[in-house]
């Protein structure tokens, strides 16, 4: 099993048309100034490489990156951990106060699975989560979504609008796809922030079968 | 490919093996009851020695028996002797066994080995095995009770298969209780060669059945369940209890996804996306089978709750708003004006409709066949029946009955009471939507007469608005799931 990093992952779930953050790989702080300024700022910028797994707990994310000496500082730091075979990836901070989590694992009884759920911080302390085989209907997809506890969270909230269910569906459909791919092991989208409604992925993690590609 | 069932269920005579003098052994409990339950193809006994027993001779050999004319043998014998008799059986054209011995894989390497012999020579000779380690069949539509415990169980629709012949006794005490019948029954003890899936597989093809009612425990080839069982579900509703938890082995554990999923999680997935109706316990899973048995299936999730009175509407409005898939429909406008022509002022003009004590002698019927026959409605959830049932029971067993003209009120409330149960049935009949009728009356006084003519209407009277919400609830869940897959 191989974590790819997460361009790649990202790159893997784009191809299949899932919608994530804007992003920029670089190599050194002045590429990842350019990356910034092509995006915008705010940004992230992360450090970007296979087997990068919990990246936030060590350490390897920086976000909300306001100005340019901000971004430059921040990206001389990553560089320091002298990490094998990684680089810099830049991203758009997205703004939206709601999260929701999105995914594929394999079940050893059922075979691949698609998630999704309540995200952010708490995800894993509350665990609203449920589980479809894949692949998936639009039905299934729907019936999932009505079915977790906390789906009034998802509904319109201090003016921002209502996760769009359709869309929502979609995203869960094409996940389903490509949890039929036997080289994908797993892939976790988490966050996706609500923006517009939208659910957009801030970060990806595909796990893939084999060495590193 | 679906494996032909009917030898097990329909067979033209049968073999019981193990029969002996002792009559608390399970060849002969299996006898007693294929016997004394109305079987009426040809039964064969066969023991170690020679002897009568329950004015059956007990066979040695099976020499005596004439060919093709049995279909099934019920193995109540050690493990030791039973290929041995396979074989001679096969000879005589058996098509299927039931192996209710134990001694097999439930006990160790050596059962194991055992049990794959039998299962390759049930192949080899192109036998049905059900079992081993079961406790038997129960097919009331050919009177047949091969099992060896109790009870055996009316006619109905429901067909129930079981992972533990207890839950098998359980599901068929239940359907005593209520009258609401059984079509099969099998506890599949070890599954070894038929598995669950296979005899939901069959159930569904079985012009005698409606509806099955499974307990499971493990799986082992889960994808393959799912991949068959959302095929069966799109013919006849399964419902299911989980006891147990799946093998759950390593997940991909470095992603969020993985630490997220559990067995319990993705089985819940699995079962929704199937189709199949997950009920949380054995009581409430015969209750929401004896509901797909005896009530039509409603088209949408719009419900109407009709009460004579007060806090009962109350209370299931509340349990409806808080259900996952039911709707508490506003009252139609032109059913509202119908109603006003039936009842005075006071009555509630809203969903529930609350008759306010206002009905008289006609109302509750032609209130129903209308309500029912009304387009924006799905189906109806009535309550506060058996009231005047009740009322004649205090008068009948008070010191003054049946002077004092009490006789002629007490008959008149039983006959309302009667009236009440057969318009609910017609109503629903000829709407072809479901009514439910709950009071606490069918548990707390089964004598009412709402409740025996419910009853005996064979529908159930539920015993609490909420347990009548729950199982419709069920109903509308699967009637959405299975417009979208066929």
């Amino acid at each position: 099993m191989t974590t790819a990093s997460e361009s790649e992952s990202r790159r893997i779930v784009e191809n299949a048309g899932i919608p994530v953050s804007r992003w920029k790989v670089a190599s050194n702080p002045d590429e990842a100034l350019n990356a910034a300024r092509e995006i915008g700022f705010p940004s992230a910028l992360k450090l970007n490489g296979p087997s990068i797994a919990h990246k936030t707990e060590h350490g390897f994310v920086k976000l909300n990156l306001k100005t340019e000496p901000d971004l430059l500082n921040a990206a001389k730091e990553l560089l320091e951990n002298e990490v094998n075979d990684s680089n810099l990836i830049v991203t758009e901070m997205l703004s939206g106060s709601r999260e929701v989590i999105a995914g594929v694992v394999r079940d050893p009884q059922f075979g691949p699975c698609v998630m999704f759920g309540f995200g952010g911080i708490l995800a894993e302390a509350i665990a609203d989560v449920e589980f479809r085989l894949a692949p998936i209907t639009s039905y299934d997809a729907r019936d999932l979504i009505s079915s977790l506890k906390t789906n009034g969270l998802l509904e319109e909230f201090r003016g921002e609008e209502a996760l769009d269910i359709d869309a929502t569906i979609d995203l869960l459909i094409k996940l389903g796809e490509l949890a039929e791919d036997e080289q994908i092991l797993s892939i976790d989208l988490n966050p996706l922030i609500i923006v517009d409604g939208l659910p957009i992925a801030a970060d990806a993690l595909v796990e893939l079968k084999g060495e590193t590609t | 490919m679906t494996v032909d069932l009917k030898y097990l269920f329909e067979p033209k005579g049968v073999i019981v093996t193990g029969v002996s003098s002792h009559p608390g052994k399970f060849g002969s409990v299996a006898l007693h009851n294929i016997l004394s339950c109305g079987y009426e193809g040809k039964v064969f006994a066969f023991g170690r020695e020679e002897a009568t027993v329950l004015e059956q001779k007990v066979i040695t050999s099976f020499d005596s028996i004439p060919s093709n004319e049995v279909d099934l043998m019920i193995l109540c014998t050690p493990v030791g002797v039973n290929e041995e008799l396979v074989r001679r059986a096969s000879e005589k054209g058996i098509k299927a066994i039931f192996c209710a011995a134990g001694g097999y894989s439930e006990t160790g390497e050596e059962g194991l080995k055992a049990e794959k012999r039998l299962v390759a020579l049930a192949a080899e000779l192109d036998l049905v095995l059900a079992g081993p380690n079961g406790q038997g069949i129960v097919s009331p539509p050919a009177s047949l009770c091969a099992q060896i415990v109790a009870p055996y169980a009316p006619k109905g629709r429901i067909a129930v298969v079981s992972q533990s012949g207890n839950f098998v006794s359980s599901f068929l005490n239940y359907a005593n209780q209520t009258g609401i019948g059984i079509s099969r029954s099998v506890s599949a003890g070890n599954a070894a060669a038929i598995e669950i899936v296979d005899f939901l597989e069959w159930f569904a093809i079985d012009p005698a059945t409606d509806v099955a009612l499974c307990y499971l425990e493990g799986l082992e080839k889960g994808r393959d369940f799912f991949e068959r069982v959302k095929e069966i579900t799109k013919k006849m509703p399964v419902v299911l209890v989980k006891g147990g938890t799946t093998t759950g082995g390593q997940r991909a554990a470095a992603s969020h996804t993985g630490s997220l999923a559990s067995d319990s999680k993705i089985f819940e997935g699995m079962a929704r996306q199937a189709g199949i109706t997950r009920a949380p316990n054995i009581e409430s899973a015969f209750e929401i089978a004896a509901t797909f048995a005896t009530q039509p299936l409603p088209d949408g999730p719009r419900v109407l709750v009709l009460t004579t009175a007060g806090g009962w509407g109350v209370v299931t409005a509340d349990a409806i708003s808080q259900s996952s898939d039911l709707v508490l429909t506003p009252l139609p406008r032109d059913l509202e004006e119908t109603i006003n022509e039936l009842l005075p002022p006071r009555w509630s003009r809203n969903n529930p409709i609350d008759l306010a004590g206002g009905e008289t002698r006609d109302t509750i019927p032609e209130l129903l066949s209308t309500a029912s026959k009304h387009p924006e409605i799905d189906s109806i959830i009535q309550l506060g029946l058996g009231i005047q049932g009740n009322t004649a029971n205090l008068v009948k067993n008070g010191k003054f009955y049946p002077e004092h003209g009490l006789e002629r009120i007490v008959n008149f409330h039983e006959r309302q009471e009667k009236r009440y149960a057969e318009a609910s049935v017609e109503a629903s009949l000829a709407s072809g939507k479901p009514i439910l009728v709950a009071s606490e009356l069918a548990t707390t006084q089964p004598n009412n007469p709402m409740v025996r003519n419910i009853r005996d209407s064979n529908r159930l009277c539920y015993a609490s608005a909420d347990r009548a919400v729950s199982a419709l609830n069920h109903l509308v869940r699967y009637s959405s799931w299975r417009n979208q897959s066929n």
